[in-house]
């Protein structure tokens, strides 16, 4: 299956729900999509076959105002899905950091979205076991990923001569 | 359990145990919760709360991030080639592995590829490292299940793997072999038929291991029925590696979603349906003898052909003649200054590779700059890290060392 063909097959199973569709580098493909349909969303994906979260990215952009939450799905059972990687995006903005859960749809997200609570703070709701889980709790309420935690830089060995 | 001591005080009750490396308090009638680790002899740095009705357990919660060093916001500050280094400290004797996806996004993001020699020397280094680290998983799991026999000969076995990979690389643990558009060695003089000869070394060596481990009553008793792991719950939690394929889910990235040159090479993705503990062994002995094949074929290929670049034409034209000249003499190239000041065209991409322990993805993100914006790493271990908290519930408490010597679960790894 061609990525382009695999796009053609989530517009037809998402129909309005996905805002944007983007290839990136031929196996990667983005569907950004609202934040108030990210349940329905994610039970017609995994009805398709995307059976499993491999990987829950938050991105924050700080200067734009958003927190990115993308949920990286991929396939065990199916053999041409399992080539794709399909991340379901969307934004929640950064001054109101609470989204729902899809623990109940995708157990493989539980540590994922207790790491994304601990490292930005964001509040995964209904989430029944919310609590951090890599960092101790002082260390969790600096929100460490987050673009205004700053970690103070490597110096640079190589400088451009004036 | 003959290290019992039954403590009394203020603090704690008198019907707290205190045992080696563990502490408990009663929590109900019957209900126990037992603190094992960071500093238990065998869970590494990794702490398990079970909490156990008489000898079962009925709560397991696994206690992560004892070696957790911020990985993710340490590579937002350093420049791109830094990455590096820093990732193959996730799994230090796994370290070709755990980079490789790395690199390969930022080739992806740049639109570049390594020469095929160089894909074929990166295949060599990765299958090295993943018999050294099922070996060294094996040695952990002989101590869990006090077999010190089992401890002693892979991590003795596992030596001849290191050593080549310092032959090949000039470091132990840590190689940094792969890098941007390349590696940075090419395979010394005489290699492959030393290669040849720890292939068939370990060959026999399996046999061996087999007589005295795997087919042990002892062993056999102790793993099979434990810890099984059925297809649909492997796949619901988004179990990796050997624990996924001894549940019977054929997923390998080598296969689903090859890189390097794995698609043109000749192996079998071997597969379990048992689930248990003991499916997950031989798991690892069949995926050794799979490597060691995959080794055979790329000692072939590597002395079917002459020595060519190992670095890609977009890095190479501008090193210096001095470091053109060390390449043909040594094979040894040295990186150029520009490894220091690229910069990565804006995008995303999402690279994938099988390390030792399962998969491990990097989703990185770059905005043009000489540092990357965003990488967000998943690995193996920390999604394996699931089975603790689903799969020991029901378990007796002899049951849990076998179990989490069996899932060969890597602190390091897993809290990156």
């Amino acid at each position: 299956m061609s990525p382009e063909e695999l796009v053609e097959r989530i517009k037809s199973l998402l129909g309005d729900y996905a805002k944007e569709i983007k290839i990136w580098k031929n196996d990667y493909i983005e569907v950004e999509v609202d934040k108030e349909n990210i349940e329905e969303v994610a039970k017609r994906m995994k009805e398709f076959g995307f059976d499993h979260v491999k990987d829950l990215t938050v991105v924050d952009y700080m200067k734009e105002g958003f927190f990115r939450i993308i949920y990286n799905l991929g396939s065990y059972d199916n053999f041409e899905l399992s080539y794709y990687i399909v991340g379901i995006a969307y934004n929640i903005p950064r001054d109101k950091p609470a989204t729902k859960t899809l623990f109940y749809i995708y157990t493989s997200a539980d540590f994922q979205e207790r790491e994304a609570y601990e490292a930005f703070g964001i509040t995964f709701e209904g989430h029944p076991d919310l609590r951090p889980v890599l960092l101790s709790p002082p260390v969790a309420e600096l929100k460490p990923l987050r673009k205004d935690f700053v970690v103070k830089e490597d110096p640079e060995i190589i400088t451009k001569k004036k | 359990m003959s290290g019992i001591i039954r403590t009394q005080g203020a603090q704690v009750g008198f019907n707290d145990l205190k045992l080696p490396g563990m502490w408990s308090r009663k929590i109900g009638k019957d209900l126990y919760e037992i603190f094992i680790g960071p500093q238990h002899p065998g869970s590494g740095h990794m702490r398990i709360v079970i909490r156990v009705d008489g000898d079962v357990i009925v709560e397991a919660d696994p206690d992560m991030g004892y070696v957790h060093r911020t990985m993710e916001k340490l590579s937002e500050v350093r420049t791109w080639i830094k990455g590096i280094p820093l990732f193959e400290r996730m799994a230090i004797h796994d370290a070709c592995n755990v980079t490789l996806p790395y690199v390969r996004a930022v080739e992806k993001l740049m639109d570049i590829e390594a020469p095929e020699r160089a894909k074929y020397l990166r295949v060599l280094l990765c299958e090295i490292n993943r018999i050294a680290a099922f070996l060294y998983g094996f040695g952990i799991f002989g101590v869990f299940l006090g077999h010190s026999t089992m401890y002693m000969w892979p991590f003795g076995d596992r030596e001849v793997w290191v050593e080549l990979a310092e032959w090949l690389t000039g470091a132990r643990l840590t190689h940094s072999y792969p890098v941007f558009g390349g590696v940075r060695r090419d395979v010394p003089a005489g290699f492959t038929d030393a290669l040849r000869k720890a292939i068939r070394y370990m060959r026999k060596r399996l046999e061996d291991y087999r007589k005295i481990f795997v087919d042990n009553p002892v062993i056999r008793a102790r793993l099979e029925g434990v810890g099984v792991i059925p297809k649909n719950l492997a796949i619901e939690l988004g179990i990796t590696g050997p624990n996924l394929r001894a549940s019977g889910v054929k997923y390998d990235v080598r296969l689903n979603h090859p890189y390097e040159v794995y698609d043109q090479l000749d192996f079998e993705i071997p597969v379990f349906q048992e689930g248990d503990a003991y499916a997950r062994v031989w798991q690892r002995v069949e995926e050794i003898k799979q490597s060691l094949n995959i080794l055979e074929q790329v000692a072939d290929w590597l002395d079917r052909h002459p020595r060519t670049p190992i670095l890609h034409d977009k890095f190479w034209k501008t090193a210096p003649p001095l470091y053109k000249k060390i390449f043909e003499e040594t094979g040894r190239a040295k990186l150029g200054a520009v490894y220091a000041i690229m910069k990565v065209p804006a995008g995303k991409a999402y690279e994938r590779a099988e390390t030792a322990r399962g998969e491990i993805s990097y989703y990185v993100e770059s905005n043009g700059g000489n540092k990357p914006y965003r990488i967000r790493i998943h690995s193996a271990s920390a999604r394996n890290a699931l089975v603790y908290k689903y799969i020991v519930p029901g378990h007796r408490v002899m049951d849990l060392p076998a179990i989490y010597g069996s899932i060969d679960y890597f602190p390091p790894e897993a809290d990156r």
